[in-house]
């Protein structure tokens, strides 16, 4: 039946005008989509619609990975693979060349092992801070309260700034003669050098990333929160139940699926921080806030004689730490899903 | 019918005309800029291609990261531009085109740039690639002002390192700035303190062999210095590994008493303090071996991989002339690497009189750089020195390692890099 038809005697209904140039695609597709079917046949046309985001995800993702592992394999300062001396596992052997793996000191590559530590203990404390402090903010958010939308866009608004204007933000807060100190010196304290204390750097190393990164997570345990069923709420209040029981019995337990997602998310992006830390501290003093990835782009790029050999070994390790971290993941979401099916 | 004659023989004259134009041929230089030099270049172009109208200049001009980034990648694959400006000389040398047999005046260009040929060379060849846009080299920046508000002389010919870092702190205490002598974060910069401390850095057999009696005591100084509050901790053990860190901020806000850096601030300094204080290059601090800053800079060189090697010749002759290269060093106000526009004089343009004085310092300084400093400019393994020197000396500033613990690592870090690059 022809649209003319379908409408014959009356004025056609503005949907119909316009879904006429959808139809006259989807009729001039029909026919290539049907031969597809028949040659794929019905099963393998999930593949065919795939196929496309997996040729963009092979070209960006998987060769360069597989181009990063044989380059960990070489050694020598050339840049094209076909130029560079194959040297087994050398660069491995260096990096893992330790007296005492607790000591960096005692290792061939201190440095390596260093930005290992340093992003060791900044996953641990960000993570913890950052997925406490942004369920503390959801529960907050979630709540009855004036100009509720305004909070929510305030939390949310360093979300959207590029990390290295973040950096840059808090560096002119942090340095000799920023922000913090001359409040601190119009009160009569003295001047202290934030970014070039050890402590004080990782410390805003850490609280800088929070920061940035809290309005993000708050969203997501946001969305969780309102879409737990209030009668829940309502049960337990008519039950005489506190608002800690509350919370343990009702909120956490409905809220897990959004937090494990934080958790995970919080997790890879921390094991990757390098932006807003490079700006902020250059992984000084000395090496405190040296990061890994840092390290990887210091080995690699940073110096005359690139090192792309050693960098690309760093950069396998990492990767393979992050592949653990998500299957961490995918694991303890399976087992809910189990639970929750029983 | 005449009209439409008339049409014919315009029309024809048009694309007689066009493809004149097109068949200039086109040379591109890929070019960054600090500060106004991509527009004198720019306008010294236009006066070439007016008396050469078979050569089409164009200038890409690019951000610095492109030169440091992607220009090896493209050179690495046998393209790239037909000339261009880049720092990092000697490490690409291989990928430069020798002009010698395209110039007029081979020798005249060799004479003119004879002391900085090396810089861009292998080792042993007698290739002429190209020329140093301007040479620039290390030393201190003196706040004359707050000197004069608290009674120091500036220290003059002769003066030893200690004498600088004593005169500095007495006017940060008289004048109470926070920061008596700032020193850029960079292994360049230290080096040529080193050498004159008696840092010999190259060994009998032509391989680094860097700590030595000269460079420890330098070292030492800077420890000392840090520990004294005589230099900022922030700036040397406030970043990691080979990062560069300057005080350019902290000395135009008169923060600073003197700060050691180089020539290539003069421009901006200038723009940026303008009237609010008096400021001036200073001799080169002395130690026991010499008295000397580092020199260095950047290169305009012609690529091998050039389709039109004659016309890059042409275009490289012109612009490493004498009148063009005084010129673009007036208008720039960067030190002329030509050797007889040194010798000359230059009449820098500029109306801040801070500006005069410190280029004349400067210029003083690059011809009594001691050979050493000299030779590091087209020393191989200058890189991985000064990458060694500094990411350990930074550990040492941030109080994460000791001297004695940073020598043993600097040796390593440039052994394994001379391994690593000899495969």
């Amino acid at each position: 039946m022809s649209i003319v038809s379908e409408t014959r005697g009356q004025a056609p209904s503005l949907s119909i005008v316009l879904a006429a140039p959808l139809r006259l695609v989807m009729g001039a597709l029909n026919a290539p989509m049907s031969f597809v079917q028949r040659r794929f046949g019905l099963g393998g046309m999930g593949a065919v619609f795939l196929a496309p985001n997996m040729l963009i995800f092979g070209v960006f993702v998987l060769i360069p990975v597989a181009i990063n592992l044989a380059y960990s394999f070489t050694g020598g300062m050339a840049i094209f693979f076909g130029e560079r001396h194959v040297v087994g596992f050398e660069q491995y052997r260096t990096l893992f060349a330790c007296g005492d793996y607790t000591q960096p000191a005692t290792c061939r590559e201190d440095a390596f092992w260093q930005s290992i530590h340093n992003t060791i203990f900044f996953v641990l404390v960000q993570v913890t801070v950052l997925v406490l402090a942004a369920l503390g903010t959801a529960l907050v958010l979630n709540r009855e309260m004036r100009s509720r939308g305004f909070w929510r866009a305030v939390f949310f608004f360093p979300v959207l700034l590029s990390p290295v204007v973040v950096g840059l933000i808090w560096k002119w807060i942090l340095q000799r003669d920023g922000l913090l100190n001359a409040v601190l010196v119009d009160y009569g304290f003295d001047r202290t050098l934030w970014l070039a204390e050890r402590n004080w750097a990782m410390f805003w190393a850490i609280f800088v990333s929070v920061w940035a990164h809290l309005g993000f997570y708050a969203l997501i345990l946001l969305a969780g929160l309102q879409a737990i069923p209030r009668d829940l709420y309502e049960a337990a209040m008519m039950d005489g139940t506190g608002r800690l029981r509350t919370f343990w019995r009702i909120t956490l337990p409905l809220l897990w699926p959004n937090l494990l997602v934080v958790i995970t998310l919080a997790l890879i992006r921390a094991v990757q921080i390098f932006d807003e830390a490079y700006v902020l501290t250059g992984g000084g003093p000395g090496t405190s806030t040296l990061f890994i990835t840092q390290y990887i782009y210091e080995t690699g790029f940073a110096h005359v004689l690139r090192n792309l050999g050693l960098a690309s070994a760093a950069s396998i390790l990492m990767g393979v730490v992050l592949v653990g971290l998500t299957l961490l993941q995918l694991m303890a979401s399976n087992r809910r899903n189990r639970e929750g099916n029983r | 019918m005449k009209g439409f004659k008339k049409l014919t023989l315009g029309a024809l004259a048009l694309t007689l005309s066009a493809s004149a134009s097109l068949a200039a041929t086109e040379v591109r230089i890929m070019w960054y800029s600090d500060g106004n030099e991509g527009e004198v270049l720019q306008d010294i172009v236009k006066r070439f291609e007016t008396q050469n109208p078979d050569i089409k200049v164009v200038i890409d001009n690019v951000a610095f990261g492109v030169i440091k980034d992607q220009l090896p990648v493209q050179l690495e694959a046998g393209r790239g531009p037909d000339i261009v400006r880049v720092v990092e000389l000697k490490s690409q040398a291989k990928h430069w085109l020798d002009l010698r047999a395209h110039l007029k005046d081979a020798a005249t260009f060799e004479k003119s740039f004879s002391s900085t040929l090396d810089w861009m060379r292998d080792d042993g060849s007698n290739a002429l690639p190209g020329f140093m846009t301007q040479l620039t080299i290390t030393g201190p920046l003196v706040n004359t002002t707050l000197f004069e508000q608290a009674g120091v002389p500036v220290p003059g010919d002769k003066a030893t390192w200690d004498e600088w870092a004593a005169a500095a702190r007495k006017v940060a205490q008289n004048q109470k700035v926070p920061i008596a002598l700032a020193f850029d974060r960079s292994g360049h910069r230290f080096m040529g303190p080193a050498i004159s401390m008696g840092a010999k850095v190259i060994g009998p057999d032509g391989k680094p062999a860097l700590v030595d009696e000269g460079f420890k005591a330098m070292a030492q100084r800077i420890a000392d210095w840090h520990k004294d509050g005589t230099m900022p901790r922030e700036i040397w053990g406030g970043v990691a590994g080979t990062t560069y860190k300057g005080a350019n901020d902290e000395f135009v806000n008169g923060q600073v008493a003197v700060y050691f850096s180089g020539s290539w601030q003069v421009a901006q300094f200038s723009q940026k303090i303008g009237d609010k204080f008096d400021w001036s290059a200073g001799s080169e601090p002395c130690g026991p071996a010499a008295c000397t800053g580092m020199p260095g800079g950047a290169g305009l060189v012609a690529v091998k991989y050039s389709q039109h090697p004659k016309e890059v010749a042409r275009v490289m002759e012109y612009l490493a002339s004498e009148p063009v290269v005084r010129e673009f060093s007036e208008r720039t106000l960067f030190l002329p690497a030509h050797q007889g526009v040194a010798a000359k004089g230059v009449d820098f343009k500029s109306k801040d009189p801070n500006v005069k004085k410190s280029l004349d310092t400067f210029l003083k300084a690059t011809q009594s750089a001691s050979p050493l400093a000299l030779k590091m400019q087209s020393y191989k393994w200058s890189g991985a020195i000064y990458a060694a020197a500094i990411s350990r000396l930074g550990q040492v500033v941030s109080g994460e390692a000791q001297l004695a613990d940073a020598y043993v690592r600097i040796e390593e870090d440039i052994k394994q890099k001379v391994a690593e690059a000899s495969r």
